[in-house]
């Protein structure tokens, strides 16, 4: 009992001097609990009597460059995230015989791809883009490789920043290329869903690299390194070129196209389709789980489009946050209610497809529209994706488990060509270096569309010819697909040699 | 002794539990299985596309009895569990030679 009162009496002491501190006046006077008073002058270490206009506009050409380097990265930190939404995602939607398998490529995807990039891939994409205006800096990266046709230079690929060595050694170009990095790592990171529970795990590691090096940043180049078809615009008239402000076609149809061509070469499941060419359906082990990948994506996507202004002081990320808000709820809503329709059941996976199918729409368009055309972009997106599901696995016959060549690759045909019919004239001005803002069909510019259009068919034909020779070229030299007796028993053991849930006993009895 | 097999639907474990408590059956072993009788399976819809469950999940309920009380337990069993729609499942009923308590090595009925 003594020894409670003791305690006691003890807090009730301290409690009493904690009161006369804060009320004292002598305290107060040091700290700022407000704010206002945080930040002088003095902070920058000169004397405001002898500071001069010169000086002033540099301090505050650094603080805007600082606020746009923080952008950057903290969006970029987003994205990084994504990686989390694709593996609970794709794993969600496979099977628990090969979730261990399904979940590795998700995971290592990220450290071959950032590796290859580092290597050749930043420097291939963005070695000639001449510098980031809102980041400062980066103007060693000055050498474009192009050829003339027409007259006119075709940029088709950069020739500095290889290893991030020598003159890259730049803090713009640094933090340019944790962006993009995670960016391309989204691209490739899409194909193992559509390829999941039997796609061979060394051929992946090697397509990894071919996407990290290669292929995703010639595209990439063309588009956003200042390639020649950003440059459609300045060269031949067509609005402002090729324009896709945060990768409805550099990630995603890149990632979506490839998966398709992947998908193709690996045929589908033991299982998926009857004889008679019927498909069956196989369920996701784990529904909640991808559920859950489909909100840290839609999360991630905060970075993936409002940091695509690669300026904390371009306001208009308020615009491009809300749109790309609007069209992912637009999408989960029309996928949702076109399945309660169609089927009688509000279909879970195919809602979340949906709002990833708006999300992956509005990457395109998210700076150049309205409101109003943002939410038509998703709810469009939401029952494209449904209809792209039941065309791939119905008239394809591709086995596409978590519907990654719809989401990702129809959809960010759409968002391109959307962004050429609703972009509304408000933003864009100078971009790709052609004069005024941009603007779609609607709005006046037909030739914005036709640059879309052109955008759209590069990427899907260039890509899809270079992956299916990919893979059939690996195919022959390492093999793609694990054998019959792997792919029913499960990937886990065999591939990666741990089991996702060894402490529940999965009934592999037949061929589904 | 007799051993009592009841294959029943998975929601109907509680109405059964409790109408054998009232008759005095001191234990049981429940376990989730898999099958198909005149029932079969059904098809159930993923992402727009049918597909066929082969089995269905029922319950299996076991429990040791002594010779005069099957037909009773059969009974109460078959009332707690009966909706009247195909699947309600199906009792087993097969002879046990002996049981051992194994704390006390009881044998027999005493070991029920």
């Amino acid at each position: 009992m003594k020894r409670q009162k003791l305690i006691a009496y003890f807090f009730l002491a301290f409690f009493f001097l904690c009161i006369s501190i804060c009320t004292s006046g002598k305290v107060l006077a040091a700290s700022d609990p407000v704010g206002t008073a945080t930040g002088k002058a003095a902070d920058l270490g000169v004397d405001a009597g002898t500071l001069t206009i010169g000086k002033l506009a540099d301090f505050v050409g650094h603080n805007t460059i600082s606020i746009n380097f923080m952008w950057l990265l903290l969006t970029g930190f987003l994205v990084m995230f994504m990686q989390a939404g694709f593996a609970l995602v794709e794993t969600g939607f496979c099977r628990a015989k090969s979730a261990a398998e399904t979940m590795m490529m998700n995971f290592i995807v990220y450290a071959i791809g950032m590796t290859g990039y580092w290597i050749c891939g930043y420097a291939l994409q963005m070695g000639g883009v001449g510098g980031f205006a809102s980041l400062g800096g980066g103007a060693a990266l000055s050498k474009e490789i192009t050829i003339t046709l027409f007259g006119k230079p075709f940029g088709l690929f950069g020739g500095t920043g290889f290893f991030l060595a020598g003159a890259s050694y730049d803090v713009a170009i640094f933090a340019m290329f944790l962006f993009q990095m995670v960016f391309m790592d989204t691209a490739a990171t899409i194909p193992t869903g559509a390829m999941a529970e039997r796609w061979k795990f060394s051929n992946f590691c090697i397509f990894g690299l071919f996407m990290s090096m290669l292929i995703y940043p010639l595209y990439g180049n063309w588009v956003w390194g200042g390639g020649w078809l950003a440059k459609l615009g300045e060269n031949f008239g067509l609005g402002h070129g090729m324009v896709d402000f945060a990768g409805s076609s550099v990630v995603h149809c890149v990632g979506g196209t490839a998966a398709l061509a992947g998908a193709i070469v690996l045929g589908p499941r033991v299982g998926k389709y009857n004889k008679d060419g019927t498909p069956n359906a196989i369920p996701g082990h784990d529904i909640p789980m991808a559920i859950l990948g489909t909100f840290i994506l839609a999360f991630g996507w905060f970075g993936f489009n409002p940091g695509s202004t690669l300026a904390g002081v371009d306001l208009r990320l308020a615009v491009v946050a809300v749109n790309t808000m609007l069209a992912s709820a637009a999408g989960a809503l029309s996928a949702m209610l076109y399945m309660w329709y169609t089927t009688g059941k509000p279909d879970p996976s195919m809602s979340a497809n949906g709002m990833l199918a708006g999300l992956v729409a509005i990457t395109a368009p998210c700076a150049f529209v309205n409101s109003i055309s943002a939410f038509i972009i998703g709810a469009i997106a939401g029952v494209l994706v449904i209809w792209s599901v039941y065309f791939v696995e119905r008239v394809l016959k591709v086995d596409d488990p978590v519907g990654a060549v719809s989401v990702h690759g129809v959809n960010g045909i759409w968002g391109c060509l959307a962004l050429g019919i609703f972009a509304d004239g408000k933003y864009g001005a100078g971009w790709n270096g052609v004069e005024g803002t941009v603007r779609g069909l609607l709005y006046g510019d037909a030739s914005q569309f036709i640059a879309q259009l052109i955008g759209c068919l590069v990427c899907f034909t260039f890509v899809f010819v270079s992956f299916y020779a990919f893979f059939k070229i690996s195919d022959l030299l390492v093999g793609i697909r694990v054998s019959k007796e792997t792919e029913i028993e499960g990937l886990d053991i065999p591939e990666v040699g741990a089991l996702a849930y060894p402490d529940f006993q999965t009934i592999v009895s037949s061929e589904l | 002794m007799k051993k009592i097999e009841a294959i029943i639907k998975p929601f109907k474990l509680d109405e059964l539990k409790e109408a054998l408590d009232k008759i005095g059956v001191k234990g049981m072993t429940v376990t989730d299985v898999k099958g198909f009788g005149r029932q079969k399976g059904h098809t159930e819809m993923y992402r727009g596309t049918e597909y066929k469950i082969e089995f269905r999940s029922k319950i299996k309920v076991e429990i040791i009895i002594q010779d005069e009380k099957v037909q009773e337990a059969m009974d109460v069993i078959a009332d707690a569990v009966k909706t009247g729609n195909i699947g309600d499942g199906k009792i087993f009923v097969t002879p046990v030679e002996d049981v051992m308590r194994i704390r006390t090595k009881e044998r027999g009925e005493d070991a029920l």
